[in-house]
């Protein structure tokens, strides 16, 4: 080695270090979803030892992960409010549905155990529009008979950051609420009528926790979690419902997904006597034309290795993995889609 | 001239020392080592002067491009934006009176508490704490101020708002609720969350500030005047508040200032206790949201080009205000400066 000053040789073997992380980097680079970030990171978690290629997610909610995959400095954006085709289209981008999953309203209420508490939709968007405000008003007792329900202020909670979560709560809301739809609507972030609002499930879990008499809502593995107090909630069907695997996957079998219009699907407020009504899918968004397609390859192999191997991860997590027939039509859409610079298909 | 020498680098200054040790050298050479001399003073005095405009060239770019990405907000709502309490992304209408609002009343709440706490101190710790105790109670508020702002924030949801919404807000809300007036103050179910809640989180942030400023400035007054006054039979009180406070004024308003900007920008902690709300409530006790907060909270979900570029807006409205207050303070801290200069 040439004689050089110390300073130098600490800074060459610096470069060249990263340098070589670079050239090994296969690592797959993905960011969004902050409500399905609990499965990608199990299935990175199983996937690498089998291919040697990493996943490097950032969960930074769906808005961040949509303006990423736009921006193309990830492999891959994940969202949980579809963009709809127009949207798609001019952005460049394909989407397909990854795995199904619950949000669930969770109570703090002295005496009430998870499950015990029922509520329809049309009670729920009056709670959160602020005109139910008693745990005893006359409504809420009208389908709790024989349950203990205090003279309590109602405190409603909400997320105060845009998420996925939010855009599945609001978009059941306005289904089953014309007031909601009037005064409210639907949206990755909205103005909440009344109440506190929490950052990320956590914020939202924490202040339900700490505060007696709230309201709020959280995806569901992170109630189970942290066994928080969930509530069942009546479907279109007309039946209470409890938030489990079997429901989602009821709501979830009635999806209608078509790729003519980038599998665009909301799952909430499916008819079905078993359906669980705030359901949504969460999304997988990729740039059409693959700037680097060796990359965009792995990025699929690995959704591809997870449709094939992933259901059980996913449903320990209690997220319902995509049907078969769907995942064919995904898989036609890759090769149909996804092309490299010279129009060669990627997948 | 061989005392203005800066020496560069340590082969020049041995030579230097040469030349200095040996003055009656050839006039050729010292020629040329007056030239490399000027040489290098007049490089070090470019890289100051360009590592100076580094940090004012940032500071317009961050002017310049936080202006240039609110142009759409500013161009669809132009100075409405300023009074409109409308924060709604379905309809993708926004305002900035209502993070406003919260910014400057947990800011102005905190000074409200921290600025009598901080003086409190720093007149113990400059004329009654026994010598032993200055140092160590002196580094103790100090290393408040180390503390980071996250830490505050969790212990402000974690042990103070439950401890707050049980026992404290229940009595402020029995014993000032129903004075009319006062009364609308302290309304609402004590959640332990809300705009008092982050104000009082706030201040015990900013203290440390205020208090090592006070406590400075209070130690630059003259030992001669204070103990005139002592001969004429003041009492502490009097000598502090006749004598010490007005000689200091500027100095303490300018740390208040100091203690304001912090709070003003304050991000973390005000986000985890003051209930995010967008929402202008007539109590203290009621949900709020700060400008800090509400970027903190929505930045990174944002979706769409008004919404984005009004969340830059605010942070350009944020900027604005604590880059005034800073300026405030820092032409008060300079005009003390010159006081003393003057009084010395």
């Amino acid at each position: 080695m040439l004689p050089l000053p110390r300073k130098y040789r600490l800074a060459l073997t610096l470069a060249s270090l990263c340098f070589m992380t670079q050239a090994m980097a296969q690592d797959i680079t993905g960011a969004g979803s902050t409500f399905a970030y609990p499965i990608y990171a199990k299935w990175a978690e199983a996937y690498r030892p089998v291919s040697g290629n990493g996943l490097n997610y950032q969960s930074i909610g769906s808005g961040g992960g949509i303006k990423q995959i736009k921006a193309k400095t990830v492999d891959f954006g994940a969202t949980d409010m579809p963009l709809t085709k127009e949207d798609l289209e001019r952005s460049h981008l394909v989407q397909w549905p990854m795995v199904v999953g619950g949000v669930v309203p969770v109570v703090n209420l002295a005496g009430i155990k998870p499950g015990q508490l029922k509520l329809s939709g049309s009670l729920l968007a009056d709670i959160y529009l602020g005109k139910v405000k008693k745990w005893n008003d006359p409504e809420v007792a009208a389908l709790n008979k024989g349950i203990p329900l205090p003279d309590q202020d109602i405190l409603v909670v909400s997320r105060s950051d845009g998420s996925g979560t939010t855009f599945i709560f609001t978009n059941y809301l306005s289904k089953v609420s014309g007031d909601w739809k009037n005064q409210v609507g639907s949206n990755t972030s909205v103005r909440w009528p009344t109440g506190i609002n929490g950052k990320g499930n956590e914020g939202v879990a924490s202040y339900v926790r700490q505060q007696s008499g709230s309201i709020g809502y959280v995806e569901y593995a992170y109630a189970l979690q942290n066994h928080m107090t969930h509530v069942a909630m009546k479907n279109q069907a007309g039946s209470f419902v409890q938030p489990d695997a079997k429901t989602f996957s009821a709501a979830a079998a009635n999806g209608n997904w078509k790729a003519e219009n980038g599998f665009y699907e909301i799952l909430t407020d499916e008819p079905g006597k078993d359906s669980w009504p705030i359901t949504g899918a969460t999304f997988i968004l990729m740039q059409q034309v693959q700037d680097n397609p060796e990359n965009g390859k792995v990025a699929l192999n690995f959704f591809d290795w997870a449709y094939r191997n992933g259901e059980k991860a996913a449903l320990s997590l209690d997220y319902i993995p995509m049907p078969a027939s769907v995942v064919k039509l995904v898989e036609t859409e890759w090769k149909h889609s996804l092309k490299d610079a010279s129009g060669k298909s990627v997948y | 001239m061989g005392a203005v020498i800066i020496p560069l680098s340590k082969k020049k200054s041995v030579m230097m020392s040469q030349i200095s040790m040996k003055p009656p050298a050839g006039p050729e050479q010292s020629v040329a080592s007056r030239r490399r001399v000027w040489l290098g003073d007049f490089l070090f005095e470019w890289i100051t002067r360009l590592l100076a405009a580094l940090v004012l060239g940032t500071l317009l770019a961050i002017l310049l491009s936080l202006v240039v990405t609110s142009m759409p907000s500013i161009r669809a709502f132009g100075l409405g934006f300023l009074w409109s309490d409308a924060w709604d992304p379905v309809q993708d209408h926004y305002g900035a009176v209502v993070p406003m609002f919260g910014t400057l009343v947990t800011a102005g709440l905190a000074l409200l508490i921290a600025v009598p706490i901080s003086f409190g101190i720093a007149v113990f710790l400059t004329e009654m704490s026994p010598a032993w105790l200055k140092r160590p109670l002196g580094t103790a508020i100090e290393l408040l101020a180390a503390i980071p702002s996250i830490i505050y924030g969790m212990w402000g949801l974690f042990v103070f708002v439950p401890l707050f919404g049980r026992w404290i807000q229940p009595l402020l809300i029995h014993v000032f609720g129903h004075i009319p007036g006062v009364g609308l103050l302290f309304q609402g179910p004590p959640m332990g969350i809300g705009v008092l809640t982050a104000g009082i989180i706030l201040a015990v942030m900013v203290i440390p500030f205020i208090t090592s400023v006070m406590r400075d400035v209070f130690e630059l007054v003259p030992v001669v005047l204070k103990e005139s006054a002592y001969g004429l039979g003041a009492t502490t009180w009097e000598v502090v508040w006749r004598v010490v406070l007005p000689y200091t004024r500027t100095g303490v308003v300018g740390g208040i200032m100091l203690g304001l900007g912090r709070a003003l920008g304050e991000t973390m902690a005000v986000t985890f206790v003051i209930g995010n709300a967008q929402r202008i409530g007539a109590s203290l006790l009621a949900p709020g949201s700060s400008i800090a907060s509400t970027l903190a909270n929505e930045f990174a979900e944002a979706v769409g080009d008004l919404y984005t570029s009004s969340l830059i807006e605010l942070g350009l409205i944020l900027f604005l205000i604590t880059t005034i207050v800073l300026a405030l303070a820092k032409l008060m801290l300079l005009r003390l400066g010159r006081l003393e200069g003057e009084k010395s």
